[in-house]
């Protein structure tokens, strides 16, 4: 009996034993993390993004046909809390392998704390063949490359029902004050407010309202004084970038002008920002400042969008007394990083920054992109070919959407809630400061 | 290598394979436990030693499995002061402080790393850059307390633990003292208990579609407005009307909160012992007098378990702000700004965040941790 306890015990022992010993030979703590991210194979490479839904579907269509070329299966995950979870999933060591960023302030975040790595020498081969010196920029940081442009959008279209205009004689302005005087008209005609705004976003509420501010700015100020904003040369306080947020009063916070189809100025930061389309549609708001993807929600609500169809668009129009001959536009798009240097992810990475992915991706429709080499004939809507044309024209003025430059903390953050607040009806000085004091230390 | 990856290896071999695979770990580990409840009460220096040695790789083993150190602190703790015991029956009754410490070290040590460590460099870095590479001495406080939105966070914060404890322990001791001894108690109880079951961000869900707003000529989609509507009155922007929001997003706390209150309470209510109830009828009290003068004592215990654990989580709430309004309209907390700040790389400013808010929990705990060690000596 006592022998055989004690061999239960040593056998006990050994058992423990090698517990002890597999535990040391394979553990590794929290925080532990996975060489080359996101526990991926060699021939899965992993994708994170905010593009959801529908642009998903077309998004993983895009490069399906190459996959099976080159038998990489990307797995592409998408989130609407994708810029406050890419921070955390960083800095917890769970990052994707590739993430689409749709901001260069938040991408320029990431490389500045080492979380990127550089791009590879074909990615900047094919950047300095596709995309201008300004979009190069927005995915270089401190003279590093770290990623190339992916789609882009042109900000600042006014919405508008051009049978409407025809019928009522209303005629498209070609300055901000024929803007205004245009809104007050509307206003006399129909005794409805010709507006609609919409700030909802979920977490991200009240970056329709940060485009209006870049639009105004960069036409009222002009490029140098936009740049210097951007890089908190020009502090929101600066008397220039009050008169934008008082320009944009003289329409957002008068209760004759908005908010068409919603209710009163406190629905702005209510209403979803896809909400107003099917009011433009149904014709209870004449007037809706919006970027151009926003045709694809305009054709979803049920209407057409063409020159002479339910639905077309004007350019916000300047302050003139500008020299530039072209268009003078903001705009937006998505700027690929990658967190890991495996030989799969860079070839993904490649094939995203080449003009064979912008084509297929553009006939699919829906949106468009800043590659030279894109044709615009693929783009699936008129509008779409107009921004392609602005896109890829020398003649252009173009800026990125400022917000999305700034550091997150103000650009996704106190810019974001500014505005807000600032519709909600806090002082303009107030709102201004309390932007200001977002901005990083250090 | 853990519990997540195994089951991603396990899920590519055949189902043939996996069988075996699940049924053997599981083998291993009834054994395991088998085994130390055998040697359980076997004195000998033999048997310590192994059970020494449990103590160290129970809490590696769970440590490297979920990945988590507070799931490993538990079990150090769990397994420390288990085997501690259990060695002195073993020994005859002759614990040690040496045996003591033997067992209890793993567990002290991961609390240590854990918690104490992670309060200190929160600290630190609440006073360096946001890269964390400089140190600027008070900045970061210095900018949370002359910056209105900050202070407002705080403010929030402060009306959050005035507001949800008291009334939600209010509402729960109501409510427990209503429904004590009547038909059907029981049903009553899990009626207003269930909310509990629901997490915070399922319940902000659901009460987001409550208060969801349309404007009054079109169809009103949440319940609330649709009943104002009713009514004849005018749709209420709930979640953006300032500074009554605040007071929405804590009536979704204090929904979750009463359940626990009442569930606590009433179970203190009727350990008031019946002596002192019938004492007070032969002396012709009234109800409300009986109530505070002899039911409120007598579970003042309890009352304050209740209170501090409500106000400790109504401090500490992030899930219901984010999750509602992400902190617009002037709605934020300190826990969602310590969250909104590390998001966008201020590791310092959200540092001096998480400060204040240990500042603010503290008194608390030391205060439940005086009543408590108060009340044990009454008895």
């Amino acid at each position: 009996m006592k022998t055989l306890r004690r061999g239960r015990v040593l056998i006990s022992a050994a058992v423990l034993g090698m517990t002890g010993l597999a535990l040391a030979a394979c553990s590794g703590g929290p925080g532990q993390t996975n060489e080359g991210g996101g526990g991926s194979g060699d021939n899965t490479v992993t994708i994170y993004g905010t593009i959801a839904d529908t642009e998903a579907e077309l998004l993983e269509q895009s490069w399906a046909d190459w996959e099976k070329e080159n038998d990489i299966d990307i797995k592409y995950e998408s989130s609407k809390e994708f810029e406050q979870q890419i921070a955390v999933r960083a800095q917890g060591g769970n990052a994707p392998d590739i993430a689409i960023f749709p901001q260069p302030g938040l991408m320029a975040d990431m490389a500045k704390r080492g979380y990127l790595k550089e791009a590879p020498q074909a990615v900047a081969d094919n950047v300095a063949k596709n995309w201008t010196e300004d979009w190069a920029n927005y995915g270089t940081v401190d003279g590093t490359l770290y990623g190339a442009p992916l789609m882009a959008s042109v900000k600042g279209w006014v919405w508008y029902s051009p049978k409407l205009f025809a019928e009522k004689g209303w005629e498209v302005p070609s300055d901000w004050q024929g803007l205004l005087d245009l809104t007050a008209q509307i206003q006399a005609d129909t005794g409805k407010p010709p507006w609609c705004i919409g700030f909802g976003s979920d977490a991200a509420t009240g970056w329709p309202g940060t485009d209006w501010i870049e639009d105004i700015v960069l036409r009222q100020s002009g490029t140098d004084v936009y740049d210097d904003w951007v890089a908190n040369k020009v502090p929101f306080t600066d008397p220039k970038i009050k008169s934008a947020f008082d320009e944009f009063g003289k329409i957002a916070l008068n209760p004759q002008y908005v908010n068409a189809g919603f209710g009163d100025i406190g629905t702005i930061v209510t209403t979803p920002f896809g909400d107003p389309a099917s009011a433009l549609v149904k014709g209870d708001c004449v007037l809706h400042h919006q970027a151009s993807f926003y045709d694809g929600f305009i054709t979803d609500a049920g209407g057409t969008v063409a020159e002479d169809g339910d639905i077309w668009a004007f350019l916000t129009p300047g302050f003139g007394g500008g020299d530039a001959s072209g268009d003078v536009v903001t705009g937006g798009g998505e700027i690929v990083g990658a967190f890991s240097d495996d030989e799969a992810t860079q070839k993904v990475q490649e094939y995203l920054s080449s003009e064979d992915w912008a084509n297929s991706r553009v006939k699919l429709g829906g949106v468009i992109s800043a590659n030279k080499g894109l044709d615009p004939d693929n783009a699936s809507s008129n509008i779409l070919k107009e921004a392609i044309r602005i896109l890829q024209s020398d003649e252009t003025t173009f800026r990125f959407d400022a917000s999305d430059l700034m550091p997150s903390a103000v650009g996704a953050g106190t810019f974001w809630k500014g505005m807000i607040d600032w519709v909600n009806g806090t002082p303009t000085d107030t709102v201004l400061e309390q932007i200001q004091a977002g901005w990083p230390s250090s | 290598m853990s519990v997540s990856s195994f089951f991603q290896w396990l899920s590519t071999l055949s189902p043939w394979l996996q069988i075996p695979i699940v049924v053997g770990v599981f083998v291993i580990v009834v054994g395991l436990i088998l085994f130390f409840i055998e040697i359980a009460p076997r004195p000998g220096r033999m048997y310590t030693i192994i059970r020494l040695a449990a103590c160290v790789l129970g809490p590696a083993l769970v440590l490297w499995l979920l990945q988590s150190y507070q799931w490993a602190i538990g079990a150090a703790a769990v397994l420390g002061l288990l085997f501690f015991f259990l060695d002195r029956r073993a020994k005859g009754g002759q614990g040690s402080l040496f045996q003591l410490v033997g067992f209890l070290t793993p567990a002290l040590l991961l609390v240590g790393v854990g918690l104490v460590v992670a309060t200190i460099q929160t600290t630190v870095q609440s006073f360096m850059n946001s890269s964390s590479t400089q140190f600027v001495g008070w900045d970061n406080y210095v900018w949370i307390f002359t910056n209105p939105q900050n202070v407002r966070v705080i403010i929030n914060t402060v009306l959050w633990v005035l507001i949800a404890p008291i009334v939600s322990t209010a509402a729960g001791l109501a409510y427990a003292y209503f429904i004590d001894k009547i038909r059907g108690e029981k049903y009553y109880k899990i009626f207003v208990f269930l909310p509990m079951a629901i997490s915070f961000v399922g319940a902000s869900i659901i009460w987001r579609f409550m208060y969801t707003y349309r404007p009054p000529q079109g169809e009103q989609i949440g319940f609330l407005n649709q009943v104002i509507v009713w009514f004849g009155g005018q749709p209420i922007n709930f979640l953006s009307v300032e500074p009554w929001n605040n007071l929405f997003l804590i009536v979704v706390f204090i929904w979750i909160q009463t359940g626990f209150a009442m569930v606590l309470l009433s179970a203190a209510i009727k350990g008031v012992p019946t002596e002192q109830i019938e004492a007070a009828e032969l002396d012709g009290t009234n109800g409300w007098q009986k109530f505070w003068n002899v039911i409120v004592p007598g579970i003042r215990g309890a009352l304050i378990v209740v209170l501090t654990t409500i106000s400790i989580g109504s401090l500490k709430v992030f899930d219901i702000v984010r999750t509602m309004t992400a902190g617009a309209s002037n709605t934020s907390v300190l826990a969602n700004e310590v969250y909104t700040q590390f998001r966008s790389f201020e590791a310092g400013r959200s540092g001096a965040f998480a400060v204040i808010l240990f500042l603010l929990v503290t008194p608390i705990i030391v205060y439940n941790a005086i009543q408590l060690k108060k009340q044990r000596e009454l008895r």
